[in-house]
């Protein structure tokens, strides 16, 4: 039977398992939102594309699930791109299907016209422009084997309106041939042999957790080859809930915001083991300096991320109290199970540093990129795919800002969030560095005009609470926590804290500023 | 250095971009680049001469192997390899320079493809470096203009690569 072109991509979309998207409708995709009143799919409409991306971003982070997000062509298209530049970097499996106009008006400036293969080139792993309806069910096929396989990534899908609205017979080819990508790839035995003489042979070995562990779904095995080998276990931001950071084999977080004794030990060991990771420059400082005493056995699926930034003996493909207190007694009241998403800046490290994650995906954040307004409809994308666990987006009031406008998407679709704000009028990390490097000049950094969140939350259906005496904390995360739908919980911190340890950007990871 | 790279990708539309901009967003200009479908008319294979840093370049090599639309990265610069590059020169030759333009030609073992009475097309092939040659004996007689095909190379000995594999 034939079924147009916005028919295909649902049945294909629900093929694929997919069961929820982010989307925000216009006039080149227009017949797939009609489509979809009678499709099983459910739509969550944000405020903002950006924000569609992010919260299936999320979905993908915390289910495992290719995440998928539909945007109109022009502008509803290029608001996806910082989303799908945020996925890229931190490697998350997705799908972006953007409208287009018309093929025979391709090229001629039409109404809301942009070149989307192009502009997303460098920030997807692949991109297609469907020229043909007859084509449609094998590149959806493909973009969802890309997106999810090998080192995952985003996948943008560019659908001319024509297209959509053609009719072809409708068949999901079984399999996937591309002869040009081969995704899997099992270690070299000689390799694994020579790994295990290094680790027997080393004395002070560290392991270094990225990424990469948490989307392989390796934590069981990281436990038990972390016990096994006796050697502690240092994560990156994007690796941090695949071990529990309460173990005592860990040492946190390292790089730029790390523990001193995650910096030490990695600057100490005699062997480097690295696990997912890519040696982003936040991580290893200067390079000179990083680990000069290890061999560096490096395991990644990614043959591009080894020897990319530094040598490898082995390939195998007053301060922060209340900030703290508040992190601490967040821990302390959420359940372990709980996702937390943050935004980019000083809260995102505290959370890092303070919040101690012990279940895998359950610590949602910008890793690479560092996309602020990235937090609230990540938290948004999670709790759509549960439901029923706690979610609290960890936020600072000049992320918070950048995206607030999914408070209405949360309030809409019952989704109960809790948005911890910590709220120090400052763009914080940026008065930071200003006030360690730029002798204090805080050039547009303050935040001039309060915002009262309280109000801001109320005026969207939502409950905001605000509190400034340390003493209140705990009752107000109780109350937070136990009131229904989505809370806004503002806590009005010391305006000047830092986010110390820190390794001034280009030092080396045993040159950290500690107070 | 200098490095020749044979890239060969899906016969379809879009591919160019995809392998020029991981030349280009690394700030990595490319020599030359010529482009043709292979004996398998689905696959066409690019060859592309840049210079730059080794380590990025290697970086560069791994990268082109990851596009979806590229089947085989084969980087010539530690094999040995045969390397022809085609030449049009447009000289001009008036009454007493006709003779030497001719000359040159024969010792090159180019071929004159266009004759007017004020000018010879010269055409030649060979390396780069004999091109040059070429170019500089022709060059105070007076070129009008030129155009060169970059270089294309394969590799030496029996084996072949087959789209097969």
């Amino acid at each position: 039977m034939k079924k147009t072109g916005s028919q295909i991509l649902l049945e294909c979309l629900r093929l694929e398992g997919v069961e929820t998207v982010f989307g925000y409708p216009g006039g080149t995709v227009i017949n797939i939102y009609d489509d979809l009143m009678d499709s099983p799919i459910n739509h969550i409409l944000n405020r903002h594309e950006q924000a569609a991306v992010h919260a299936a971003d999320a979905y993908a982070r915390v289910t495992g699930e290719v995440g998928v997000a539909i945007a109109t062509s022009g502008p509803g298209a290029t608001n996806t791109v910082t989303g799908i530049a945020t996925a890229y970097m931190d490697s998350i499996p997705m799908v972006i299907i953007s409208g287009q106009v018309p093929t025979p008006l391709i090229g001629n400036d039409a109404f809301q016209e942009a070149d989307m293969v192009g502009i997303t080139r460098p920030v997807t792993k692949h991109n297609y422009l469907v020229r043909d309806v007859k084509d449609l069910a094998r590149i959806i096929k493909q973009a969802f084997y890309i997106a999810r396989t090998g080192r995952p990534g985003p996948v943008l899908v560019d659908l001319p309106k024509d297209v959509q609205m053609d009719s072809a017979i409708f068949e999901y080819p079984e399999t996937v041939e591309l002869r040009g990508y081969k995704p899997t790839v099992s270690a070299n035995p000689r390799q694994l042999k020579k790994a295990v003489q290094m680790i027997l042979a080393a004395r002070k070995p560290v392991i270094y957790v990225g990424g990469g562990a948490t989307l392989s779904d390796m934590s069981d095995d990281l436990l038990e080859f972390a016990e096994l080998i006796q050697a502690p276990v240092t994560t990156t931001l994007m690796g941090m809930s695949s071990f529990p950071q309460t173990h005592p084999l860990s040492v946190g977080m390292l790089g730029m915001h790390g523990t001193f004794y995650a910096n030490m030990a990695v600057t100490e060991s005699d062997l480097l083991i690295a696990l997912g990771a890519r040696f982003d420059d936040r991580v290893t400082g200067k390079i000179a300096t990083f680990a000069p005493h290890a061999k560096i056995i490096h395991v990644d699926i990614d043959p591009t991320s080894i020897k990319k930034n530094v040598r490898v003996d082995l390939p195998l493909v007053g301060m922060l109290q209340d900030v703290l207190f508040v992190i601490e007694k967040l821990r302390e009241l959420t359940d372990d199970d709980a996702i937390v998403t943050t935004e980019v800046g000083q809260h995102q490290m505290w959370t890092a540093q303070f919040f101690d994650f012990i279940q895998p995906r359950t610590f949602v954040t910008s890793g690479g990129l560092g996309t602020m307004g990235f937090g609230l409809p990540a938290a948004l994308g999670a709790q759509a795919a549960f439901p029923e666990r706690q979610v609290i987006d960890i936020s600072g009031d000049g992320s918070f800002q950048m995206n607030s406008q999914e408070l209405a998407t949360l309030v809409q679709y019952r989704l109960p969030v809790k948005i911890v704000i910590l709220n120090n009028n400052f763009l914080g990390m940026v008065r930071q560095w200003q006030q360690l490097f730029f002798d204090k000049r805080y050039s547009q950094t303050c935040m001039e005009l309060p915002i009262d969140f309280v109000k801001l939350a109320e005026a969207y259906g939502a409950t905001g609470f605000s509190v400034s005496k340390p003493e209140e904390v705990e009752e107000m995360i109780r109350k937070g926590l136990e009131t229904p739908g989505p809370v806004i919980m503002e806590f009005k911190v010391a305006r000047e804290e830092n986010v110390l340890p820190m390794v001034p950007a280009g030092a080396g990871l045993n040159e950290m500023v500690l107070v | 250095m200098k490095h020749t790279i044979s890239v060969l990708v899906e016969n379809e539309f879009g591919v160019l971009p995809r392998v020029s901009g991981l030349f280009s967003g690394r700030g990595f200009n490319i020599d030359s680049l010529s482009v043709a479908p292979t004996l398998d008319p689905t696959i066409s294979r690019m060859t592309i001469v840049t210079s730059g840093d080794d380590r990025i370049l290697e970086q560069v090599s791994k990268q082109l192997n990851k596009l979806i639309d590229v089947i085989k990265v084969i980087d010539f610069t530690e094999q040995d390899y045969v390397e022809r590059e085609m030449v049009m020169v447009k000289v001009a030759a008036e009454a007493e320079s006709r003779a030497e333009v001719l000359r040159i030609v024969d010792i090159f073992r180019a071929k004159v493809v266009d004759v007017t009475p004020r000018s010879y097309t010269v055409e030649a092939t060979g390396t780069p470096e004999k091109l040059n040659a070429l170019v500089e004996l022709l060059r105070p007689l007076g070129l009008k203009e030129l155009v060169r095909s970059g270089p294309i190379v394969l590799g030496r000995g029996a084996k072949a690569w087959k789209s097969a594999e």
